[in-house]
């Protein structure tokens, strides 16, 4: 809002107050634009400040700490950068970073593909694309915890309908296919769920990037007589890629806290294959209650989404104003 | 649109009302809070005796194995008020007595003349005392149970079967008197055609998310020669977690797992040996005991089809068992507590505890186990007793919870994902434990 | 975002055809699991593990009565001396050698759902609206930061938001109340309901409400009156948003309730049989949990495409 903007209102606050009766301009300027602005807003911000800065501040404080909720009565001791350090070097945490690179990496070149494959193809317009679009849709509606749950059943190696429907077409014995429990396919069973889950998402916001291109362009390229794929690489993908690039941040900001759904297919088995940082997160602070250095390794976490995610913002920033 | 969001906003206030009014309604039951097993489902049956004798309503709060460490202790550490009496894990015991959140249950057995030398000794002391070996009583012995075997009595006596399995091994098909000759049939089952039905060796827990590995592996271990810490000086664990039989124990674990489980059997637990049992997939099935009830009364594997074994003997002839079961105790947050002793009082009776037997839960009364007539009570009775008389539990310190993560992620990486060697394992193991303990300021 | 169609450069019949064939097939492959959710709630439990998986069966609602009792096994003299089984439940159980105990926690859980997922939603579109409002009319101090603060809140991994939230739930005795659930996701929802609705209002010509002020009408008046029946839709597109948020919630609802408070994504993956979990009650628990959501999709799609599209574009 300009300043203009605010001089103008305030004017017409006080044209409205000179021009009503007395009890209404009394009410007007009981309670003034700010009054009502700070009324407005101080709620939320009571709130975020409550539930989200002040424990942040707190699990900031306790990561210095060896501080155990499961012991209430211990004396907490200040152990300053330990935990940080205790996190950085041990090879378990990058085991953990890189079983979520892995599980990130490969959901957002599968979804980005199908998905923009997807919007594309909607984009034609065929007869009932709203009607399928919706369709589409609904995977992302369903709670990850409670449909990953489900999905355990159709993974089962000997009555699973995906074990069945993969044997059925490879030939493969379906005992053979361990979806969830070999170390090599454990890691694209949890792939395959997200990807379903979540292409959708990806598919709505390319199918908004092809549709915030103008005509006017693609009727230049038919006189200049550029051919539909020259149009593709030339106008459709350039103009839709920061859509793209923005689908990819979401989903990879996302991806990088994924839990619930890893938690209840995998568990972050078999070993330690599918263990990406929230389920190591979640064993450190809420199973072995190590609180304090739990609090190090989120903050860890928060600062490592916070800052790609602004890096790739900055990258973003610069592909919009190309 | 208009319509929709003030009948959506309606029926929220609405409910808030009448969930408000039903908590109101029910303030006088007692929430008790246990695992998601058949024992619990019996008790709800039994406890129908206790709200017809007092009026007291009962309410239950059961989860699953694989959560139920998780959530309750979850819940004793927020101090929530959700459960009145709790059937907590043998190994809770150091933590919730040390942390305050049971209730400590000496003067009122003494008021009551409960007695806990009337309980099977081995219980008193996994599931009621902290510290160990003194008597200091956290808990009522509720539930005894113990690691062992069923197997498939059918296929065992079926003569193709011996034959084929003489001619193999040179010996009768029989009941396994140790771990090697437990292998050799898990390995000759495992694929064999049984009525036209591919079959496998052997049901093992090898779950990763709570304890099923570790329960497992131990069992193992022990009767290996496996040790927690030098019997002279405790918390010193080198040369005895990780001595040269518990290895050859880990290795044989792994050998088990790879040779002769079901398919994608890498994360089993009870509830999955249960249905790879009951499903007529494997002939050897390693359970803890308050699965023999039900197996027994099953329609497709039960009465004459199955039949029951302790764990066989180690290299050296050693056999342990690993110890499981709980005790029934009053949380310290609650505030129904005299209702909730009332209902441990009641409980310890001799009548409700031979009531709990019938019905399938093991009882821990020495009036029950000791009759003349239990070991033939039930088929799986004298196994009981044999199993109860060679217990072993894991680390029931405060910091039970942190050694066992440690152990399951050594096992499972170990045993499931065939990461490093036993060795290896096993030196990782007692590095992470001493870790734990330095912590705790116990080395 | 313009939704102006190609309308020149219109995709020929044939294009248009395969590229329908292609949707559509991908749109019923990805509703196999659903259609599998809703079939095997309606199996026995035999054939819901029946190999190879059975498609045609004989529906029975065996699942349905198992997802609200607990059952226990018992012999059959024990059985024969209880008084007859009273509904079709009843008997099935009886069938299979159990006794039903008592009901199970499913209808609790369910309607903490309900109460969670909707008075969060309405306490976060109050707020929202109130805040976007603020931001949107009047001149704020530090706006855009605060703006980005509460956006970025949504970037913490959940479990880091649940330790310390777990610590100061337990010291105020917030810990598995519907309370502290509602709140906690009220917080989370808040971020996104400003970030949407200031959107929403910023497209309301504020000339109306100076307008309305001249005739009288005091700010608050002004913004109840005019503002806000023209924000409806957009009210009512963050509103789903919220809601299926909070209908959906795992992580939080695992660690911070255990029950009294606890909702129903964190209990269906803890209904369990005799055994492993019992597929058709999960498959039931989980047909009435994705029902609501279901109906919200159909009913409010056209909403809901322009606050997914609107909200991303925007960010």
């Amino acid at each position: 809002m300009t300043d203009a903007n605010a001089t103008i209102l305030e004017r017409a606050a006080e044209t409205a107050a000179r021009a009503t009766p007395a009890p209404v301009a009394k009410r007007v300027r009981a309670l003034s634009d700010r009054a009502v602005a700070w009324l407005f807003i101080a709620p939320t911000m009571v709130l975020l400040l409550a539930i989200n800065i002040f424990p942040l501040i707190w699990a900031i404080q306790l990561s210095f700490t060896n501080y155990r909720a499961n012991r209430p009565n211990e004396p907490v001791r200040n152990v300053g950068l330990q935990n940080y350090e205790r996190i950085l070097t041990d090879s378990d945490t990058w085991l953990a970073m890189q079983a979520t690179a892995h599980f990130v990496f490969w959901t957002i070149v599968l979804q980005t593909l199908i998905g923009f494959s997807l919007a594309y193809l909607i984009d034609r317009k065929f007869r009932g694309h709203a009607f399928w679009t919706t369709v589409i849709l609904v995977p992302m509606m369903l709670s990850p915890a409670v449909v990953g749950n489900f999905w355990r059943f159709l993974y089962e190696p000997q009555i699973g309908l995906f074990t069945y429907i993969v044997s059925f077409f490879s030939g493969i014995p379906p005992s053979d296919i361990a979806m969830l429990s070999s170390v090599k396919l454990a890691p694209w069973a949890i792939i395959i769920v997200d990807t379903w889950m979540w292409t959708p998402y990806v598919m709505l916001i390319c199918l908004a990037g092809l549709r915030s291109i103008p005509d006017y362009i693609y009727e230049a390229a038919e006189v200049d007589r550029a051919s539909p794929w020259r149009q593709f690489w030339s106008i459709t993908l350039p103009m839709a890629l920061p859509f793209i690039m923005l689908a990819v941040l979401f989903r990879g900001i996302e991806n990088f806290k994924m839990f619930d759904m890893v938690n209840l297919l995998t568990g972050g088995g078999p070993g330690s294959t599918t263990e990406v940082a929230s389920i190591t997160l979640k064993r450190e602070a809420f199973e072995k209650w190590r609180t304090g250095f739990s609090s190090a390794f989120a903050i860890i976490l928060f600062v490592a989404v916070f800052g790609l995610a602004n890096i790739y913002v900055k990258v973003l920033n610069k592909v919009k104003s190309r | 649109m208009n319509r929709i969001t003030k009948t959506a906003f309606g029926l929220a206030s609405g409910l808030l009302a009448t969930t408000a009014l039903s908590n109101v309604a029910a303030a006088e039951d007692l929430t008790l809070c246990w695992a998601a097993w058949d024992p619990a489902n019996a008790l709800v049956e039994l406890s129908k005796d206790f709200t017809k004798e007092t009026g007291i309503g009962m309410k239950f709060e059961f989860v699953p194995w694989t959560n139920y460490a998780d959530r309750f202790l979850n819940e004793l550490n927020s101090k929530g008020k959700l459960c009145d009496l709790i059937i907590g894990d043998s190994q809770w015991i150091g933590g919730s007595a040390e942390n305050g959140h049971y209730v400590k249950l000496n003067d009122f057995f003494d008021k009551e003349g409960i007695k806990m030398s009337d309980f099977v000794d081995a219980t008193v002391v996994g599931y009621s005392q902290w510290p160990k070996n003194t008597p200091n009583y956290w808990s009522l012995p509720a539930f005894g149970d113990v690691v062992g075997w069923t197997y498939r009595k059918d296929w065992f006596a079926n003569p193709d079967i011996q034959k084929a399995f003489k001619e193999k091994y040179g010996r009768g098909l029989a009941v396994p008197a140790t771990f090697a000759e437990l292998k050799d049939i898990a390995e000759f089952f495992q694929k064999r055609e049984i009525d036209g039905k591919t079959v496998y060796g052997a049901s093992i827990y090898t779950e990763r998310g709570s304890e099923g590995v570790t329960m497992g592996v131990m069992d193992v271990l022990y009767s290996f020669g496996f040790k927690y810490e030098n019997p002279d000086k405790p918390y010193e664990m080198d040369g005895f977690v990780n001595s040269d039989k518990s290895v050859a124990g880990l290795e044989f674990y792994k050998a088990l797992y790879d040779c002769c489980t079901p398919p994608g059997a890498s994360n089993s637990y009870m509830g999955e040996g249960i249905d790879a049992f009951k499903s007529g997939q494997v002939a050897l099935h390693m359970n803890f005991a308050f699965t023999w009830p039900g197996l027994q009364k099953d329609e497709s594997v039960g009465g004459d089809k199955v039949g029951f074994f302790a764990n066989p003997k180690g290299p050296d002839g050693e056999q342990f068992a690993q110890l499981g079961g709980q005790g029934i105790s009053v949380v310290a947050y609650s505030d129904k507590q005299d209702a909730a002793l009332k209902y441990i009082k009641w409980f310890a009776t001799a009548d409700v505890q031979k009531k709990w037997w019938s019905l399938g839960g093991f009882s821990c009364l020495k009036a029950v186990v000791e009759d003349p007539g239990f070991a033939a009570s039930q088929p799986y009775a004298q196994t009981f007793l044999d199993s109860m008389a060679i217990v072993k539990d894991f680390w029931a310190e405060p910091s039970y919870a942190s050694l066992l993560q440690a152990s399951q992620k050594r096992f499972h990486d170990y045993v499931v994902a065939g990461q490093g060697t036993a060795k290896e394992a096993l030196d990782g193991l007692v590095k992470d434990w001493t870790e734990v303990f330095e912590d705790d300021g116990k080395m | 975002m313009s939704a102006a169609a190609h309308s020149v450069i219109e995709p020929s019949a044939a294009s248009k055809r395969v590229a329908g064939a292609i949707v559509i097939l991908y749109a019923v492959i990805t509703m196999i699991p659903l259609f599998w959710i809703i079939a095997t709630s309606f199996k026995t439990p035999p054939d819901s593990i029946a190999y190879p998986p059975k498609v045609v069966f004989t529906p029975s609602i065996e699942g349905y009565c198992n997802l609200f009792t607990t059952r226990t096994r018992q012999t059959a003299e024990y059985i024969q001396s209880l008084p007859p089984a009273t509904n079709f439940c009843d008997e099935t159980t009886r069938k299979r050698n159990m006794v039903i105990a008592g009901p199970s926690n499913f209808l609790p859980r369910f309607i903490n759902s309900l109460v969670i997922a909707f008075g969060s939603t309405f306490c976060a579109v109050l707020l929202g609206t109130l805040t976007a409002y603020g931001f949107s009319r009047f001149k704020v101090p530090l706006a855009d930061d605060l703006l980005f603060f509460i956006l970025s809140t949504r970037m913490m991994p959940p479990i880091a938001v649940a330790i310390p939230i777990y610590l100061m739930y337990r010291e105020l005795g917030l810990s598995d109340t519907a309370l502290g659930m509602i709140l906690l996701y009220t917080a989370v929802n808040v971020s996104l309901a400003v970030w949407l609705l200031k959107g929403f209002i910023d497209e309301i010509p504020r000339e109306y409400e100076e307008a309305a002020m001249i005739d009288g009408y005091s700010r608050l008046q002004a913004f109840r009156k005019v503002v806000l029946p023209q924000a409806t839709t957009g009210i009512a597109a963050t509103a789903i948003f919220c809601l299926i948020f909070a209908w959906n919630e795992y992580a939080f609802a695992a660690l911070l309730t255990s029950g009294t408070a606890q909702t129903a994504p964190p209990f269906i993956p803890t209904i369990i049989g005799e055994g492993g979990q019992d597929w058709p009650a999960v498959a039931a628990g989980t047909t009435i949990f994705l029902v609501p959501i279901l109906v919200f999709t159909i009913l409010l799609r056209k909403q809901l495409l322009r606050g997914i599209t609107f909200g991303a574009v925007r960010k």
